[in-house]
């Protein structure tokens, strides 16, 4: 099986890098194509672009920043926010992203993901799913983490792997900027769930956690704020993982 | 340069990027843009015969893709360019195109180029396949050792590989060894994505681009 993968995560917000905790209060974290370039050096396996712009004019600017991202980085990258029509797949993916995840509006029309894969392929597809603990359970939230669904995460993910995500891209709500670790369990629910490969996401600060989610079923970690902050590198995180006995591409 | 006029056009120059219609462009772009080459996408037989580097990129289904190229005529000039070994890098779906069929699309036809047949990875195994694999050296001048990237559900069997006379093949294993790409001459087929598998990848293709090969006819 393919290595573990180690994916560092630009949020974008009117071309700029930012970050936040739980989707607010963003600051910024510096230009893109510098920061994608300097991951893929320090041997990021993925990169991935979430357009966070809060206005439409902000947002024209995605794909502007995906081809300037696409001209320097030799990986793959996948690109999301605000899409909603395969003519929104279709402009990121014509900018140069590999792959395009959506989030809300394939809850709304579960149906969207089926015409994505129909006509870019299902490896382009990504499900982007944040999901919120509910009792002994977990439910997709949608509008930033605003808004509650009555979807089970765990039973969305298994209908979406089926109408044509080739991955799912696995937030948990709660963890996100709170760097106290992955929400294992949630992550070990979907990867059993579903045979399309798991991005774990939301809570990482150190290595341990890396390789906690990944000993959970995913097959690769998503990571932002560590890296935006210097506070360690990919390789360092990679020879980390490695050391941990997992596959790690070096 | 010439003083007499504007420069010649040369689109021979190019790297011909076959239209398979649903197929991603942009990173085979990018990839030979870094490498000082420009791209230009042919769905014209002529243009595909005449362009002295040609790639069949793919993502997509099996079965479209066959149709398409063959709507076009382009599956003929694909054939010749092989058999004339004539530089072609063929890419994930690409690779699987060149063999007999897929369980991915049963009724259609592939090129038959090479013997076999393409098949989904075994059940209990993660499909896609999506990721970084080790890859084998082939033996041949072009594929050397190293990571490659993949995003696949269906490949070669290590197993379907015996009828395959002449090229040297490289594997890589998801649930045992498969088809990771092949070469012989200026022809390679790469079940991953070279324009994705970082500098290794961009190494392959330069030397694929220096590969030497035989004058258009």
């Amino acid at each position: 099986m393919p290595a573990r993968r180690v994916i560092p995560c630009l949020d974008v917000r009117d071309g700029r890098v930012v970050k936040g905790v739980q989707f607010s209060g963003l600051r910024d974290a510096g230009d893109p194509v510098e920061r994608a370039a300097a991951y893929a050096a320090q041997g990021a396996d993925e990169l991935v672009i979430l357009d966070v712009s809060a206005t439409p004019e902000g947002r024209g600017h995605a794909a502007e920043t995906v081809a300037a991202v696409r001209a320097v980085l030799d990986i793959p990258l996948t690109t999301g926010g605000g899409v909603r029509t395969e003519d929104d797949a279709a402009r990121l993916l014509e900018a140069g992203a590999d792959k395009v995840a959506v989030n809300t509006a394939a809850l709304r029309d579960p149906s969207l993901l089926g015409r994505l894969a129909a006509r870019f392929g299902r490896q382009c597809v990504v499900l982007s799913l944040d999901a919120a603990r509910v009792g002994d359970g977990w439910q997709a939230v949608v509008h930033s983490g605003t808004e509650r669904t009555a979807r089970d995460a765990v039973a969305w993910a298994r209908e979406a792997a089926d109408r044509g995500a080739g991955e799912i891209l696995l937030t948990s709500w709660d963890r996100d900027g709170t760097r106290s670790g992955y929400d294992c369990p949630l992550m070990a629910a979907v990867s059993a769930a579903v045979e399309v490969p798991v991005i774990a996401s939301g809570g990482a600060d150190r290595a341990e956690h890396l390789a906690e989610a990944l000993r959970a079923g995913a097959d690769a970690v998503l990571i932002a704020s560590i890296l935006h902050d210097g506070d360690t590198t990919v390789r360092q995180l990679k020879e980390a993982l490695a050391a941990a006995g997992l596959e790690v591409r070096r | 340069m010439s003083e007499s006029g504007p420069p010649i056009a040369d689109p021979a120059g190019d790297v011909a990027l076959v239209a398979t219609g649903a197929a991603n462009l942009a990173s085979v772009t990018a990839a030979f843009a870094r490498l000082g080459r420009t791209c230009r996408v042919v769905d014209d037989p002529a243009d595909l015969l005449a362009a002295e580097h040609a790639v069949l990129p793919g993502v997509g289904a099996f079965g479209p893709a066959i149709d398409g190229l063959r709507q076009r005529g382009l599956d003929q000039a694909l054939r010749q360019r092989v058999e004339a070994g004539r530089p072609l890098l063929a890419v994930c779906l690409g690779l699987q195109l060149l063999f007999e069929g897929s369980e991915e699309s049963p009724d259609a036809q592939g090129l038959g180029l090479l013997p076999g047949r393409v098949r989904r990875f075994a059940p209990g195994l993660r499909v896609p396949q999506m990721g970084w694999s080790p890859v084998t050296t082939s033996g041949g001048p072009l594929l050397h050792e190293g990571w490659a990237y993949y995003a696949n559900s269906y490949r070669v069997a290590d197993a379907d590989l015996a009828g395959l006379q002449g090229v040297a093949c490289s594997t890589s294993e998801h649930g045992g060894p498969f088809l990771a790409a092949l070469e012989r001459g200026p022809l390679l087929a790469c079940q991953f994505h070279p324009e994705l598998s970082g500098s290794w990848g961009s190494d392959l293709l330069r030397r694929w681009l220096e590969a030497p090969c035989p004058p258009a006819a």
